[in-house]
């Protein structure tokens, strides 16, 4: 169901697989050639990348903002994702020739359903939904971003855990042919998360797949990351390769980097600061210079619907 | 034309005017002429001004130990001019903090300066550069005798806490601050062990 093509959509408007994957060169071209006639560096602006595949049949959600979404450029030049480099546009510049396909995806642990799937298998039974969140990063600065993906709880429920199941844990792919970033020793490969069967059933979590109607970029994920838009973006695992429902609470990457910095919660709170920096106020990303920073809202403005997971929890302690 | 004229005439301004190139990118980026500032402008300014006031501090560190293993006596004559750079790229840092990153909001300045140590020894190092800028003045080196040099030895306390709130601010990738750490290392070892050997001469005179 995912890359299907739309039926009312014109054959000149479909890019090929080629031009598809050389917009990056494409984009690149452009920007040299206006930076010469500048005079200037040859990193240029980043035009919104119509031509990434489109995603067909995608129903809004209610759970969307209607915040103003951040640009395409901003939200695909902007990112932390270490396996390609740990400046900010350097998974834009890394990731280009990553492979998502094939792509597979193991599903193990406590369920009655496991096994390994095609990511299009994978895919098949579940409805994609337009989600547009607010993105809160533990570094204090946000987005908004206008996600495509699956509900996590749809996908927990088609595998059916079973009792024993506590926890969902995910992992990134660990391939250093593809990630120069896996060469460094930023962080214990490979990028681990986890989130509790409660919070992985909650209806906010999705597994996004798409960006502003199309395939998502390779540097922000692909083909298929977390979002949990009321945690620290350091929740959203990109490139999912393993999906394991645990009994006991599975290691996460940060958390394993810095305990005393990173919770496994990493529920978004402006009381509760960062050991080295405040987490009252955030950074809007396309805002402009001049713009204040914002309050940053308890569990992101999404309060209404996850606080109940946490009503017996010190959230001072369990950050 | 003679040299001391050259020097006063061509080469200082020329020095003066290369060092201000990352400053004048900084405003030909926001303008999109040169390159960009990126999604993030405003952590891009400051990062940008912060990493400039550093490399000009250790250049400024490194002029005296270059002068001694090379002869170029020329090079002193620049240390002053380089070193008021360092406090002016150092000075753009913490404006764009205040101004930009902040909002001039007080409340939380003051907040980030008491109770976040890497922010408290980056506003250290200001003030100690600020110190050294304001006394930088022929006449008031003069006026103040050996006092000056004592006062102008804490460029390298101003140093160390720099290098040490670029270290303590990064999440993970201590790459650039480890660079800059072992200039710093470099440069204060030389000094040491010129120290040394000149203690050494002292005492046991050949």
């Amino acid at each position: 169901m995912l890359i299907k093509k739309p039926a009312d959509l014109k054959p000149s408007e479909i890019t090929s697989e080629k031009n598809y994957l050389n917009r990056r060169d494409f984009i690149r071209g452009g920007a040299i050639a206006g930076g010469a006639l500048l005079g200037g560096s040859a990193v240029g602006a980043v035009i919104p990348d119509a031509r990434l595949g489109k995603l067909a049949n995608v129903t809004k959600s209610p759970y969307s903002t209607s915040e103003k979404a951040n640009s395409f450029e901003d939200i695909s030049t902007y990112n932390n994702f270490y396996e390609f480099g740990l400046g900010k546009e350097d998974p834009f510049q890394n990731a280009e020739n990553f492979k998502t396909r094939p792509w597979t995806i193991e599903v193990s642990g406590h369920a009655e359903k496991t096994g390994s799937f095609d990511f299009d298998d994978f895919m098949k039974p579940f409805d994609l939904e337009e989600r547009i969140y607010r993105m809160r990063c533990v570094e204090a600065w946000s987005m908004v971003i206008p996600w495509v993906g699956i509900s996590l709880a749809e996908v927990v429920k088609h595998f059916n855990p079973t009792s024993k199941a506590k926890y969902v844990a995910f992992e990134t792919l660990n391939d250093r042919e593809q990630m120069p970033g896996l060469n460094g020793r930023s962080l214990d490969w490979p990028y681990r998360e986890g989130l509790s069967i409660a919070e992985a059933t909650n209806p906010l979590p999705i597994l996004a797949v798409g960006i502003y109607g199309n395939v998502i970029p390779n540097q922000n994920g692909a083909p298929i990351r977390l979002v949990t838009p009321w945690k620290y973006g350091f929740k959203g695992i990109k490139s999912i390769v393993k999906i394991k429902f645990t009994s006991t609470r599975p290691q996460t990457s940060w958390n394993m980097a810095a305990a005393n910095e990173y919770g496994f919660y990493a529920n978004v709170n402006p009381e509760v600061s960062h050991p080295r920096w405040s987490q009252a106020r955030e950074r809007r990303i396309g805002a402009g210079i001049f713009a204040d920073k914002q309050e940053t809202l308890m569990f992101n403005g999404y309060g209404e619907d996850v606080a109940h997971l946490y009503k017996d929890l010190d959230l001072r302690r369990n950050f | 034309m003679n040299t001391l004229q050259q020097i006063r005439l061509i080469w200082k301004p020329s020095v003066f005017l290369l060092c201000l190139i990352p400053a004048v990118l900084v405003v030909t980026d926001a303008f999109e002429l040169t390159g960009r500032l990126g999604a993030n402008p405003i952590e891009e300014i400051q990062d940008r001004f912060g990493n400039w006031a550093l490399r000009f501090i250790l250049i400024t560190l490194a002029i005296t130990p270059l002068r001694r293993l090379s002869d170029w006596n020329w090079l002193s004559r620049y240390r002053r001019m380089i070193g008021l750079f360092a406090f002016f790229y150092a000075l753009m840092h913490f404006l764009a903090w205040l101004i930009l990153d902040q909002g001039l909001l007080l409340s939380a300045i003051l907040e980030d300066i008491v109770k976040r140590p890497f922010i408290s020894i980056g506003f250290l190092a200001v003030l100690l550069l600020l110190a050294l800028a304001l006394t930088s003045f022929t006449a008031i080196r003069r006026r103040m005798g050996r006092n000056w040099q004592k006062l102008h030895n804490s460029v390298y306390l101003a140093a160390i806490l720099g290098v040490s709130h670029y270290w303590w601010q990064v999440k993970k990738d201590i790459t650039e601050p480890l660079i800059y750490a072992t200039i710093l290392a470099v440069l204060l070892a030389a000094r040491l062990g010129w120290r040394y050997r000149r203690h050494r001469a002292k005492k046991n005179p050949a």
